[in-house]
């Protein structure tokens, strides 16, 4: 697998780092829990298909990034970076 | 059987070589088979299964029979495929699955019991009584199959991995690989083209034929000569590329040096390669597929184009006398090309009733050969059925066999694409787009004259270069042999005796109609049933027949019984590759300390904290570690020591809002700190579980460094770059490394500050220095960093200078220690100490603990918002219910404790579901004797001063134990704050 | 003490192996939309800029060398104070081992380690990637056509010694190696 850092260019995947579902971006601004939280922290829709995903280039630029792939066919069809594609 | 003076390797030098213990001469380069052919050697492996005597089958990797064990060493190498290992002076190959050799192997017995080991066998016998199956039948069984075995020792050869990249990866140099990268070379494109074979031409190598006017071999030089020239060409061989993944990523298998008398020190014996390619050409041929007919594996039956390889490369017939026995136009060649060669082509048998005749070879139409016959070495005689039915008897030493070809489809299923079945040539070919990028091309895509691959190379280079934006030269495909491929599909012949399909795992066509007769019609069914296509070779010769085989049985057509599928690696790879360069040093880097040589030159034993080394204690004398442990922490206790603590995280967070972040990533709060002082900070995850802690101390409005554990260092740096980069990507805070920028030491005990007043320049003033404070020093007028914490309970600082200072400073900081009645202290003391005070580390926040169960949870801060602070709140996170950081001291003075006890009430029993907690953390105890620990327990700070049982089932141990505090030692803090 | 005393320099094949002083090395990390005024301040004090991501900025006396994601390192001189008004400032002199490699070999030995094509083809002089050597992050430039400066963390001296050495036989074995030809 290779990702396409928007700063380092094509990588190997062995330089990035899987955190999750890029839902993480969208932290809710309460500070109670609430169902939204719960949609924040667990509930997860594992699509066959396309998914929103938060990588770091941790062996490499250190930037966060949103990768959207496909689940089924392992295509990435955009990388960007995390920074300024949140709701907070 | 040599034929002296033919084969491309005529010139080749004489060498030595041994097989199974006695001496034959070969020519060097040759594939062990070739060789052992032409010392009229036939049996050269002997089945999974049955152990029935095999000879070889192919001349090429897919080779199912003659498998053999390599060397006799350490590094000796099983299931090396005879038609791969190229001979050398003094090669020493076995023959294995057998004993006491695969001439005469008592383990044949299995053969005659073969009515009762038919498929599924092993699921009907030894399924009852259910307990014998792990002492009895599976190593029973286990025992009496497999190939060949390991040595069992250290392997001493050198392997390899690698990384290249391409603009277009060309995978097989037969004539449409080599088209392709001489149009792809000469476009400019970087182009890596890889062949299994020891030198490219692929099928060119093995056939008499023309291209461009010249014999195909002169072709290929010409081709060859011209990428040699080409500096963005690189031509690997003897690599077979083995996988295709993701994003135009291949794994490829370089043999290196197995080909090699005697390797250059330090060469590889094997290299294994990820390439990344931005498009590739998949010309990697076919498999010519056998036909299944009684009798078919006996030594001495082989594919017809083996045939040809042999005969041409390298200068051998199989025997003195051959039958051709075929379904497509392959059959006249092969008994055209024996003929030429002057070997006796007794007989010529071609399924097709409209077969072409073979001037001088003795014709049978629309005729199959049913049997053979022979002895234990081999084949002596076949028997055919003419079309009239009429059965005829012809001895000959030799049958050539072609049932067809099989496109080589299985890069393009390494994705989960599906091979399409194709009427008109009766085989399966890569499904469109089954891997992106990749663009099969000839044989591999059922095209399978010269021509055609030829003009299938060029296309498949042009549609690539045009997709890298590249133009491709203005060339034209050479002349060579364009005949269309006429073949009337032959998979069984029927017949009594056994006809084998799958010759490595021993499956039979009765075998195939069996699982279909017991219901097991799917062919993912069938293959588990019978086993089928598991073996080595993966059912590369196999799967298409026994798929025809099954369609018959169950009266469907094949598309409609299922598709043909492989997994990487299209060849075994030794994990010995695969893991290459992780043995000894390189399985993981060493983080060492700028103190680690002094340590070592003491004699400290180094314990592993993630990749760091540490020291675990200096011991003095015959010390042992808790000895050594008791004194050191004695010694913090009443003077003074040093200890090593450059492996904590230290992160330096500058901006106009760093005191805002870190507000944000702890739970407690920062903005109020004052520059010049220290605050001990937690760290939640988001879901509400502790992450880490440490120290921060502030040296000016906008300039923070944060410590963190040494275990959370690197977790912490990219926690904090997710916050600032992923939800505050407003805020202006910039964190950075500087762990490796400075040598961090511990000066603890009451005569830290004595000590430290020599040391730094202009002394140490204790009232400018208070506990939690820091700020910037000079020590013989170089800059660095002190900080008044204490991990310990004593009266501490941390004194820091940039690294290149430490080991210097290490010292310097010993030696004076030592003037104090003091000295180095390890991990075990910095241990003791901080379990006695009750301090946690990452034994403690294990991931599974919150703030509420290490007692911390008024430090959550209610006034602003944190990182966790929502979950923090949720049920079940805190109450009676949790298990609460407690200290634990034995009732019995002096009884020793274990980690990872389970806490039992007194009373009750000692099972799973009566635990109320564990123990995290014991140490020897300077200060209350004996030992402490540290534990969690249900709702336990309600429960100080209970007696509980510890109860270590894994070392077998147990003991009553008192809940206290974790506190245990100066609670007030009176002596840290000195 | 240097983080390669004692261990470097090494030769192998066509390959040296050097431990270099780099002099001062300064963490740059310009301020929310800093970065063309930090490109302005290097100009001025030190006739260097703030480079593109991926790229170093190299002269005699020193450079500055992109490291991250709003990263870059100054390496050589000591820095003029001007920059602070731009950028946070670290001082990592210390925090990293320095070693060129050299040799038209040099990216052959680091395909054994390095997952990026570092051939002057894809990697021209002035290029530079964060990314792993062997298990060990690092920074690797091209600040000559067959020199290849290497950073890894100062603590990992000892492992980058071993992992390259062993690359640089490997390679240095191969160098008997024909690839093709007829069977010898």
């Amino acid at each position: 697998m290779r990702l396409r850092c928007p700063l380092c260019g094509e990588r190997d995947r062995r330089e990035f780092t899987y955190k999750g579902a890029a839902v993480a971006l969208d932290r809710p601004a309460t500070e109670a829990w609430s169902a939204d939280w719960d949609d924040y922290l667990h509930n997860r829709a594992n699509p066959a298909g396309e998914t929103r995903d938060l990588w770091q280039h941790a062996a490499g630029c250190g930037a966060w990034l949103v990768v959207t792939r496909d689940t089924v066919t392992h295509s990435i069809a955009d990388v960007r970076l995390a920074r300024g594609e949140g709701t907070a | 059987m040599r034929l002296p003076g033919r084969g491309r390797n005529a010139g080749a030098e004489e060498v030595r070589f041994r097989f199974d213990g006695r001496d034959y001469r070969g020519r060097a380069g040759e594939p062990l088979a070739a060789a052992l052919l032409a010392n009229g050697v036939r049996v050269m492996g002997r089945s999974f299964k049955y152990h029935r005597p095999r000879g070889v089958m192919t001349a090429g990797s897919e080779e199912p029979n003659a498998l053999v064990t390599v060397g006799r060493g350490a590094d000796r190498e099983p299931n090396v495929r005879a038609t791969v290992q190229e001979v050398f002076e003094g090669l020493e190959a076995y023959g294995q699955n057998a004993w006491p050799s695969v001439h005469f192997d008592l383990m044949a017995v299995n053969d005659l019991f073969a009515p009762f080991l038919g498929a599924g066998f092993y699921y009907k016998t030894f399924m009852w009584p259910r307990a014998f199956w792990e002492k009895l039948y599976e190593p029973g069984i286990r025992r009496a199959a497999g190939l060949g075995v390991l040595s069992g020792e250290h392997n001493p050869d050198p392997y390899e991995k690698a990384f290249a990249f391409c603009d277009l990866l060309v995978i097989g140099a037969g004539p449409a690989g080599l088209m392709a990268a001489l149009a792809a070379g000469r476009a400019g494109a970087e182009v890596i083209l890889a062949d299994e074979g020891p030198e490219p031409g692929g099928r060119l190598l093995s056939e008499d034929e023309r291209v461009e006017g010249q014999p195909a071999q002169a072709w290929v030089a010409v081709v060859l000569a011209e990428l040699a020239e080409m500096p963005n060409v690189r031509v690997m061989t003897r690599t077979t590329v083995t996988g295709a993944y993701d994003q135009g990523t291949y794994g490829a298998l370089e043999r290196v040096s197995a080909h090699m008398a005697r390797p250059a020190p330090g060469l590889p014996r094997e290299c294994f390669w990820r390439i990344a390619a931005k498009r590739a050409v998949l010309a990697a041929g076919a498999l010519e597929r056998p036909v299944a007919f009684a009798g078919n594996d006996r030594p001495g039956v082989m594919l017809a184009s083996a045939m040809r390889s042999y005969l041409h490369r390298w200068g051998v017939a199989p025997g003195r006398s051959v039958v051709v026995f075929g379904n497509n136009d392959d059959a006249q060649r092969t008994a055209r090309d024996l003929a030429a060669a002057g070997v006796h082509v007794a007989a010529m048998v071609d399924a097709r009733t409209d077969a072409p005749e073979v001037a001088g070879v003795r014709m049978f139409r629309g005729a199959v050969v049913t049997g053979t016959a022979g002895g234990r070495h081999g084949l002596e005689a076949v028997t055919i059925r003419c079309e009239d039915g009429r059965v005829e008897r012809i001895a000959v030493e030799s049958l050539a066999v072609s049932g067809g070809w099989n496109p080589a489809v299985h890069l393009t299923c390494h994705m989960n694409g599906r091979p399409v079945w194709r009427e008109e040539i009766a085989a399966f070919v890569p499904a469109d787009g089954a891997v992106p990028g990749l663009a099969p091309a000839g044989a591999c895509a059922g095209e399978f004259s010269t021509r055609g691959c030829l003009e299938a190379g060029l296309r498949a280079a042009g549609a690539a270069l045009a997709d890298l934006g590249m133009q491709a030269p203005a060339m034209e495909a050479p002349e060579a042999d364009a005949a269309r491929y006429r073949l009337r599909p032959l998979w069984a012949v029927e017949g009594r005796g056994r006809a084998w399909l799958d010759f490595q795992n021993d499956v039979t066509v009765k075998d195939v109609k069996l699982a279909a007769q017991e219901n097991y019609a799917s062919v993912e069914h069938m293959k588990r049933y019978t086993t089928q296509g598991m073996a080595p070779d993966q059912g590369k010769n196999s799967n298409v027949a026994a798929l025809a085989v099954l369609a018959e049985a169950t009266g469907r057509g094949i598309p409609e019984t299922g598709t043909t599928t492989f997994r990487p690696p299209y060849v075994p790879v030794s994990i010995a590759a695969m893991g290459a360069g992780a043995q000894g040093k390189g399985f993981a880097p060493e983080r060492l300390t700028t103190s680690h040589a002094a340590s070592r030159a003491r004699g400290a034993p180094m314990i592993e904290a993630g990749l760091w080394y540490r020291p675990s204690y200096f011991p003095q004398g015959d010390e042992d570690w808790e000895a050594a442990c008791r004194r050191e922490a004695r010694m913090v206790r009443e003077a003074v020591g040093v200890a090593d603590v450059s492996t904590l995280g230290k992160i330096d967070v500058q901006g106009a809002d760093a005191a805002r972040f870190l507000d944000f990533v702890y739970t407690n709060t920062f903005s109020t700190l004052k520059p010049g002082r220290v605050r001990y900070g937690l760290m939640l995850r988001e879901d509400g579980h502790v992450m880490d802690d440490g120290t921060t101390a502030r040296f000016g409005e906008t300039h923070f460094v944060m410590t963190t554990t040494t275990a959370a260092a690197g977790e912490v740096m990219a926690h904090l770059e997710w916050v600032r980069q992923g939800l505050r990507p407003d805020w202006d805070v910039r964190p950075i490394s500087v762990t490796e920028q400075w040598a961090q030491f511990a000066v603890a005990g009451p005569r830290s500050a004595e000590l430290l007043d020599g040391l730094i320049d202009g002394g140490l003033d204790k009232d400018a220095w208070p506990f939690m404070s820091c700020g910037k020093v000079t020590v013989q007028g170089i800059g660095g960093r002190l900080f008044r914490i204490s991990f310990s309970g004593e009266e501490g600082y941390e004194i820091a200078l940039p690294a290149r200072y430490g080991a210097a400073l290490f010292d310097e900081l010993l030696t004076r220690a030592e003037a104090l009645g003091g000295g180095p202290y390890g991990m075990e003391a910095l241990n003791a100490l901080r379990v006695e005070k009750g301090f946690i580390t990452h034994a403690e926040i294990h991931g599974r603990t919150t703030a509420f169960d290490i007692g911390m949870a008024r430090m959550v801060s209610a006034k602003k918002d944190c990182i966790g602070k929502a979950a923090a709140t949720r049920e079940g996170l805190s109450g009676e219910d949790r298990e609460q950081l407690v200290g634990l001291r034995p009732v019995e003075e002096g009884a020793r404790m274990t980690a990872g006890a389970h806490v039992f009430a007194e009373g009750a029993a000692h099972v799973r579901e009566n635990s109320e907690g564990y123990v995290t953390s014991v140490a020897p105890s300077v200060a209350l004797g004996g030992w402490l620990g540290l534990g969690f327990l249900r709702n336990g700070r309600a429960r100080h001063g209970e007696v509980v049982v510890l109860v270590d089932h894994l070392r077998g141990r147990r003991l009553r134990a008192t809940v206290q505090d974790p506190v245990q030692y100066d609670p007030e803090g009176v002596r840290l704050r000195g | 003490m240097s983080p390669c005393a004692g261990l470097l320099p090494l030769r192998s094949g066509t390959v040296r192996l050097a431990e270099v002083d780099p002099g001062r090395i300064t963490s740059l990390m310009p301020g929310p939309g800093q970065a063309a005024a930090l490109d302005r301040a290097l100009s001025e004090t030190h006739g260097l800029g703030w480079p593109a991501p991926g790229q170093a900025i190299l002269s005699q006396r020193g450079g500055v060398v992109w490291t991250g994601l709003d990263q870059a390192m100054l390496m050589g001189p000591a820095p003029d104070p001007a920059l602070a008004r731009h950028a946070a400032l670290t001082d990592q002199s210390d925090a990293w081992a320095v070693a060129d490699l050299s040799g038209g070999d040099g990216p052959e030995v680091l395909a054994r380690l390095v997952p990026v094509d570092l051939r002057p083809q894809a990697f021209a002089e002035g290029a530079t990637a964060r990314t792993l050597l062997g298990h060990m992050t690092a920074s690797i430039t091209r600040t000559g056509p067959e020199t290849l400066r290497i950073m890894v963390f100062r603590s990992m001296a000892r492992t980058l010694v071993h992992d390259l050495h062993a690359a640089m036989d490997a390679v240095a074995a191969r160098r008997g190696l024909d690839a093709g030809g007829p069977p010898r």
